[in-house]
């Protein structure tokens, strides 16, 4: 028979299983913590495995899609959804819808993806700079940073995408990111304020590191969390608004498919065909849903501070 | 409190005076001034009238000049000439202006209505099986763009269920009066029920996690020690306090719910400001862009002030120094 525990044992029991419950386990590192508290997000991981799901399915289109991209069959034009034939019915050109989603999806991701990164390194830039050396070049940069955030961005963004020519992705990366840095920016100066006045600062500067090397060395790297759980906001967000942008025509222009430009002419043929109006919807959807969820665990996991 | 307002407005001027620098810089980029546009439409125009009209429109200026002068005249009420109609900007503006804030203002009102009444059973069952619905559908509405969301909404309730009109603001040769107006409201269902969506989505959300901030402290439960009934405690002392910080997240969403109304009034053909810029932009009528643009900031920059204020109202912990 085991010997009674003593009242001391029980209590540091009871604090060892709490300190489990809150995620905070003794001799682990941050990084540990952060990926068990990940790991109990059950809708974080749906989210996850569908954003992979979703970014593989669009990286091997050319293999796996069910038609060539450029097949136009006219004696197959509007095919209602079908399991045999085409899965996701034929547009007014016959084309096989399910094909175009797979290659719509890999420039939607990609103008996703690219956005995010861009505008992690243009936030992080303009929010180290604004905290590191404060004063005016902060006071300028926040204001222009208040402006953006206090104004409706899609009007902005519907200006700036008529006045730069072409339909690619470069342009509409390029659109997204000339105002969407701001977010990321707010975040990273309000942590290198923080970070600036601790000692590993003061003790790189005593050992007579360069100011450079002190933002890119030892602020950026320490602001990270914030910055990889609103990098992942904005993946989805970022594909949200090309697919505005596409839906008005000035996006992504066809013949490149994106899940936008896909439901240009869906209204039109919503009598004909509600299907064309259907799935590309869907998709852009499920796609935000699934970074949403994603960028919600993370930020439990990485900065329980954060959570709303 | 006057001293606290009037630095808030100052703040809003501030913001005003930077976005319409913004956006002057924008339509100086823009390829094509209305000389060009004049030249390109009259072959046989002369090298000097050209110049000459470069002079009379002052596009051979420093750009500093040509911003103070556009300001004076955007001060004097003049927005300059639409290039689509033909006519001064201003005279545009008047009835978008009407359907655009009826949209805006049923949408942000229902909204904030369900938004807070499904946010506070949310939390007073918290972890039941409705409040992990209300989270899901939640994330749902912030997820669903609203361009699509007006499609799916036309094809289910215009088109497989004929219960509403698929666009428009009213079905031409209705009697005025009682009449035309049902015939309005049922005309504004869908755009605002697609419109209030996002707004209400996030409104639960953060009125299910201010409520079950507000249950947890000291006060309520002294409220509850005090002997009042549930409904005394729910509605008197923790709601009042829950609605503060919800006050400035409906202020933070406006410039998302405008977003959202450019893309319902372009989706249901809803005659109002967000389908004018929409148009404006197509067309390169740029005056008019421009007008819409400075408004719609206007607005903002008012409904936060507006919000400032009624927090510093409503939450006497705030000092206004």
């Amino acid at each position: 028979m085991a010997r009674a525990a003593t009242p001391r044992q029980i209590a540091l029991e009871l604090e060892r299983r709490r300190r489990e419950a809150a995620g905070v386990a003794v001799g682990q590192s941050y990084w540990q913590i952060a990926r068990r508290r990940f790991l109990r997000h059950r809708l974080a991981l749906i989210g996850a495995g569908v954003a992979l799901a979703l970014t593989a399915t669009a990286l091997l289109a050319p293999w796996i899609a069910p038609h060539p991209f450029t097949q136009i069959d006219l004696q197959r034009r509007w095919q209602q959804p079908a399991l045999t034939g085409n899965l996701f019915g034929t547009d007014e050109l016959g084309r096989d819808v399910l094909t175009r989603i797979m290659y719509a999806g890999r420039i939607s991701l990609v103008v996703g993806y690219v956005t995010a990164v861009t505008i992690s390194i243009i936030g992080s830039l303009v929010g180290a700079l604004a905290g590191f050396y404060g004063g005016w070049v902060d006071s300028v940069l926040m204001r222009l940073v208040d402006i953006l955030i206090s104004v409706p961005t899609l009007p902005l963004y519907l200006i700036l995408a008529a006045l730069v020519p072409g339909g690619g992705v470069g342009r509409i990366v390029f659109v997204l990111s000339v105002f969407g840095w701001t977010t990321v920016a707010r975040l990273v100066r309000g942590q290198i304020l923080s970070l600036k006045s601790q000692d590993f600062v003061e003790a790189g500067r005593a050992m007579g590191a360069s100011e450079g090397r002190i933002i890119f060395r030892h602020l950026i790297p320490n602001a990270l969390a914030p910055v990889i759980v609103a990098s992942t906001l904005v993946v989805g967000n970022a594909i949200l608004i090309e697919s505005a942008l596409s839906y008005l025509g000035l996006g992504i222009q066809p013949p490149i498919p994106s899940w936008g430009n896909m439901l240009q002419r869906a209204q039109e043929y919503l009598l004909k065909a509600s299907w064309l109006a259907i799935f590309p919807g869907l998709c852009i959807f499920i796609t935000v849903l699934s970074f949403n969820f994603l960028g919600d665990g993370l930020r439990d996991a990485l900065d329980p501070r954060l959570k709303t | 409190m006057l001293r606290f307002v009037a630095r808030r407005a100052v703040h809003g001027v501030i913001i005003l005076v930077g976005l319409s620098v913004l956006l002057f810089a924008l339509l100086v980029l823009t390829p094509g001034d209305p000389v060009e546009l004049i030249a390109a439409s009259t072959p046989d125009i002369k090298p000097e009238d050209v110049a000459a009209l470069r002079a009379y429109y002052g596009l051979d200026d420093p750009i500093y000049i040509r911003y103070f002068k556009w300001a004076r005249s955007v001060l004097h009420g003049d927005l300059g000439y639409s290039r689509t109609y033909g006519t001064p900007v201003i005279g545009l503006m008047g009835e978008r202006l009407r359907n655009t804030l009826a949209l805006l203002a049923t949408s942000v009102f229902l909204a904030f209505i369900a938004g807070v009444a499904i946010g506070i059973y949310s939390a007073l069952h918290q972890y039941s099986v409705v409040d992990y619905t209300v989270t899901v559908l939640a994330f749902a509405g912030l997820a669903m763009p609203v361009f699509w969301q007006g499609i799916v909404f036309i094809l289910v309730f215009a088109v497989w269920l004929p219960w509403f009109p698929a666009g428009g603001m009213m079905t031409p040769g209705v009697e005025p009066g009682w009449p035309m107006f049902w015939n309005r409201l049922w005309h504004m269902v869908l755009p605002v029920a697609v419109l209030a969506t996002s707004g209400m989505a996030a409104w639960t959300r953060y009125m299910r996690s201010s409520m079950l901030e507000v249950i947890r402290q000291d006060y309520v439960r002294t409220a509850r020690a005090k002997g009042n009934s549930e409904k005394v405690v729910i509605n008197k002392h923790a709601l009042r306090n829950a609605l503060i910080p919800i006050i400035t997240l409906v202020a933070l969403s406006i410039p998302g719910i405008l977003n959202g109304a450019v893309l319902t009034e372009t989706v249901f053909s809803w005659p109002g400001m967000g389908l004018l810029l929409f148009q404006a932009v197509l067309g390169h009528d740029y005056n008019v862009a421009m007008a819409v643009l400075l408004f719609v900031a206007l607005m903002t920059v008012l409904f936060n002030l507006f919000a400032d204020v009624a927090y510093a109202m409503v939450d006497p912990r705030i000092r206004y120094e």
